[in-house]
């Protein structure tokens, strides 16, 4: 086996955050020590990929083939999820004053972050479900870490049932692998998934590998909670501390399109286009319609997640036409998914973390009548919700949201999927409904100030407003200038 | 040199102007109204000195080092830069003589709402509500200039949630559910309009507006497919019946403003981009299925005229009435002729005018009464002689009589029907032309209910004398009615080169 160290320099200092956290937590034993640590080296592991991806295509860990492949559009999924950990960190900064151990929260989430970051490195199979399920570990906890103190059962029961579906989708993708091996006899994905088409199956329409694909479709399908595999994200993310939502509703789905966009051109084309297509209609539909009924915030948030991951998948849906399957209309697919992915992660962690710091460290999202009028009296932090909002519809001035819809439809149109297109655009009309309520009760008049707690609104930490401000600005400028995500987007 | 420069003014200064309102705190209300009337009216200013220079050969000479290829003839003035080549798109503005007067249009009427809304605030926040006109006027502003078919739809979407903000925060008792039906019927056009966009810049590998005008790049069968998404997003927008039924909810819910603007302008994006881009991008499209749309325009003119004839409520009445008249502009587009065309061109502006008057009249009468009931205004001219003048003069505009604004928009489009001769188009300029006779009978109708009969109570015990600022607004408008009834000509021949493109390539 051939190991290339400087290839694997973003895994080390991901996995080498996770034990100095640890290990600073044990010696200093300080809240801001640990947090500060923890962020640096997750930047430190950014600066390490885009370095890394900036270089020539590298390898490493050969033996037949081989199971790490640094390329560009590796390096930027890294670090991708290197700073959306940096993000949560800053949302989670001020909560671990008084509730979860800060030692734990931030070895945990660096566990995460190493995941995430093998991810996008991953040259087969066997990588890449290690690499997801690394990433997707630590959350359990993560999920149940709100208090110090008091058992909090909600979390608790949240915890629990992202666990029992989490298993239960792994060893559905795990039979899934099992069978693609034993009808392939490789585990390896290609190496450029856009521009070189490797189809491995000996016979593409072997019953095996059919199902093979299938299982691992929907095995990976979980993690970015598409349906029929999304009823855990509503229930998991409300009962989760906010931060932790913010990382969950974003670098764990970032995971699971990391793993379908590696998976979906090694598969057998069709099937997967046609299981894509369907699966995000309808998780784009459900989500909707689900989302128009809730009356708290953080559950409104993840159907509408789930809806967004169906806007998300739609591109990759493209293989199932001989059109789409053409080279230079499969990349530009496969560009669409990762561009809205990008523009997506900006919006989503942007609500988040105006949420996070509307409510307060340590405090869920709340119900949606107790954000009347925010944006009348705290402006500019409910002008950033609303801004987030508005993006996530897709409707200027989030110009963000927008041209992700644009390059997701016109992908799908190249494609020759125009049914697709226009279900995505009716289900943009029924999305906006409910962010419209959304934006509208917090620009109504705020409630009297007999029984407004006024006095209770929660100073805002530096690390909290730094997150919002770095997500909203960078909201706003890949909104006026799309082609730099377009650029990102297009590396393989 | 100077055109390029005043085209990015025209939409950056009334933006600034919206962002320097709303960073205002909350308690200079009254000065953010001024502000926002300031920078309106250096929108107005700039939007008129975009009228000299409009030599086309500068339009050449201007961006040569920008542009790749060949700017239309017709164009006065452009501005292209590169912006999302992925997506081909390019920041491309140009002005021609089609978008100028409803350029003028726009700036003018933004200006009369912003001063209405500075010196007669429909309650608390009207800096707010000025800053989000000044929103709005940069929306359909950037409508009107867009050179590049993406850079149309986002402007096209920029102007939808401003409105609503408007109709939801300052409109009336029903406001919530009028504002969220515009909303949705209006994204629900527009999202097929990206669809459609899309749909074209796949097809041509260009968005640039003056290269896919003609259609010459595009098979037919994309044209056929691209037309029926443009012709529903229009149809929700201009609106063209059976889509209209957010108008009236909308139109009677708004504060004075938003009805104004909505009416005003806001309708004309629809109209506009049927010509521009339904007509312009994809006339084979339109030319097969101009007899549908002649029929729904003509339903779109009866049905309006009729449920006028049974609306009780001076708002609601005007706001139906737009549906006829719209009606008529989009009968002159479904011909394709220049005489259409040139109706088509004179209705939107005449249209804009005239409705823009009434509803700040309806405005002023339901502000003094408060009641907008036919029944209950009896009497008015007595308390009120001079405001029941005006507006009989603006219903009698609005129904078409001959020397005022409405009356050459309805004719033409008539006449422009009649000429393409054929029995189904003869029988629809039969059909219109009798609709707009029903025009006469409503408004007249409503004279009747208004001006007339003894003064109910909500009409005695009002105070007839209009405000100073009331008359600033007014009197331009009720001018450029008179104006435009007896010169035409100041629409249509500036637009006449871009009509003669347009339905020369409809010929070929």
């Amino acid at each position: 086996m051939t190991v290339d160290h400087l290839a694997l320099l973003p895994l080390y200092w991901a996995a080498g955050t996770a034990v100095l956290a640890l290990l600073v937590d044990l010696l200093a034993g300080r809240r801001a020590v640990t947090v500060a640590v923890t962020a640096s080296g997750a930047a430190l592991t950014g600066a390490a990929a885009l370095w890394v991806g900036a270089g020539p295509d590298r390898a490493s860990l050969c033996f037949d083939g081989c199971s790490y492949l640094a390329t560009p559009y590796a390096g930027l999924m890294a670090t991708l999820f290197a700073l959306l950990t940096v993000g949560a960190l800053g949302l989670a900064a001020p909560m671990l004053r008084d509730g979860p151990p800060p030692g734990e929260f931030c070895f945990l989430l660096a566990c995460s972050m190493t995941g995430g970051v093998a991810l996008g490195y991953a040259g087969d199979l066997v990588s890449l479900i290690v690499a997801v399920e690394t990433l997707t570990l630590p959350l359990y906890v993560l999920v149940g870490l709100r208090g110090r103190r008091t058992a909090d059962r909600a979390a608790a029961e949240g915890a629990v049932t992202f666990f029992v579906v989490s298993v239960a989708a792994t060893a559905v993708a795990l039979l899934g692998a099992a069978l693609t091996y034993a009808a392939t006899g490789s585990l390896r994905l290609s190496a450029s998934s856009a521009a070189v088409s490797t189809i491995l199956f000996p016979d593409a329409t072997a019953p095996l590998a059919a199902v093979g694909a299938t299982l691992l479709l929907a095995g990976l399908a979980f993690k970015v909670a598409a349906v029929p595999l999304h009823a855990w994200a509503p229930a998991t993310y409300d009962a989760a501390p906010l931060p932790v939502a913010a990382y969950l509703s974003t670098a764990s789905k970032l995971g699971g399109v990391v793993a379908l966009v590696a998976l979906w051109r090694t598969l057998p084309a069709e099937r997967t286009g046609w299981t894509l297509a369907v699966l995000a209609a309808v998780t784009m539909t459900v989500g909707n319609l689900g989302a128009l009924r809730q009356t708290r915030m953080v559950r409104l948030l993840a159907w509408s997640s789930v809806a967004q991951v169906g806007y998300l998948l739609a591109p990759l849906a493209a293989l199932a036409t001989a059109a789409g399957r053409a080279d230079a209309v499969a990349a530009q697919a496969r560009a669409a998914a990762i561009a809205y992915t990008i523009f997506f992660l900006v919006i989503e962690f942007g609500a988040f973390a105006a949420v996070t710091a509307l409510r307060g460290p340590g405090r869920d999202g709340g119900d949606i009548a107790g954000y009347t009028g925010v944006a009348r009296t705290r402006r500019a932090l409910g002008a950033a919700l609303a801004l987030a909002l508005v993006g996530l519809a897709g409707l200027p001035p989030g110009l963000a949201g927008l041209f992700g819809k644009a390059t997701v439809i016109r992908a799908l149109l190249d494609g020759g999927l125009a049914w697709l297109a226009l279900l995505l655009a009716l289900n943009v009309v029924i999305g906006l409904a409910y962010y419209l309520r959304l934006v509208t009760t917090l620009y109504l008049p705020p409630p009297a100030p007999a029984d407004a707690p006024a006095a209770t609104a929660p100073v805002v930490a530096w690390s909290v407003s730094a997150a919002i401000v770095v997500a909203t600005a960078t909201a706003v400028a890949v909104g006026f200038a799309p082609q730099l995500v377009f650029d990102l987007a297009a590396l393989t | 040199m100077l055109g390029p420069v005043l085209l990015v003014a025209l939409l950056a200064v009334p933006a600034v102007g919206a962002a320097l309102v709303a960073l205002l705190p909350a308690r200079h209300d009254r000065a953010g109204g001024a502000v926002a009337t300031g920078f309106a009216a250096v929108a107005l200013l700039v939007s008129v000195l975009l009228w000299w220079g409009r030599d086309p050969g500068s339009a050449h000479a201007d961006t040569a080092a920008l542009t790749a290829g060949q700017p239309p003839a017709a164009a006065w003035h452009r501005v292209d830069v590169a912006w999302a080549p992925d997506l081909h798109l390019r920041f491309t503005l140009s002005l021609d003589g089609l978008s100028y007067p409803l350029v003028l249009l726009t700036t003018v009427l933004t200006l009369l709402c912003c001063l209405h809304a500075w010196r007669r605030p429909p309650g608390d926040r009207s800096a707010v509500l000025a800053a989000l006109l000044l929103v709005i006027e940069v929306g359909v502003l950037g409508v009107f200039l867009a050179g590049d078919l993406i850079v149309f739809f986002l402007f096209f979407e920029v102007v939808l949630l401003p409105m609503y903000a408007v109709i939801a925060g300052w409109g009336g008792p029903d406001r919530r559910r009028a504002a969220r039906l515009f909303a949705l019927y209006s994204l629900f056009g527009s999202v097929l309009l990206l669809v459609g966009v899309l749909v074209v810049v796949n097809a041509a590998g260009s968005a640039d507006l003056a290269t896919l005008t003609g259609g010459g790049a595009l098979p037919r069968s994309v044209q056929l497919a691209a037309f029926t998404l443009f012709a529903v997003a229009f149809a929700v927008k201009a609106p063209l019946w059976p889509l209209h039924s957010w108008l009236p909810a909308a139109h009677t819910q708004a504060p004075t403003v938003g009805s104004v603007l909505l009416a005003g302008v806001m309708l004309k994006t629809g109209t506009y981009g049927l010509i521009r881009v339904g007509l312009g991008v994809t006339p084979e499209g339109l030319r097969a299925a101009a007899p549908y749309l002649g029929v729904l325009a003509v339903a779109a003119i009866i049905v309006g005229s009729l449920v006028c004839l049974a609306q009780t409520e001076l708002k609601s009445l005007i706001a139906y009435s737009s549906v006829g008249h719209m009606g008529f502009v989009i009968l002159g587009i479904a011909t394709a002729t220049p005489t259409g065309l040139n109706a088509a061109v004179l209705g939107n502006i005449a249209h804009g005018v005239v409705t823009g008057l009434l509803f700040f009249l309806a405005g002023a009468i339901k502000e003094r009464t408060r009641t907008g009931e036919l029944t209950s205004l009896g009497g008015l001219r007595e308390p009120a002689p001079r405001l029941a003048g005006l507006l009989g003069f603006a219903a009698v505009a609005s129904l078409g009589l001959p020397g005022l604004a409405g009356f050459w928009g309805e004719a033409l489009a008539v006449v422009a029907a009649a000429q393409l001769g054929g029995p189904l188009w003869l029988t629809l300029a039969v059909l219109a032309a009798v609709g707009g006779a029903l025009a006469a009978a409503y408004f007249l109708r409503m004279l009747r209910k208004v001006s007339h009969g003894d003064p109910g109570p909500a009409v005695s015990d009002m105070d007839g004398r209009a405000a100073r600022v009331e008359w600033t607004t007014w009197a331009p408008l009720a001018a450029l009615t008179l104006t435009l009834g007896l010169a035409p000509a100041l629409v249509t021949e500036p637009a006449r080169d871009v009509v003669a493109e347009l339905t020369a390539e409809e010929a070929r």
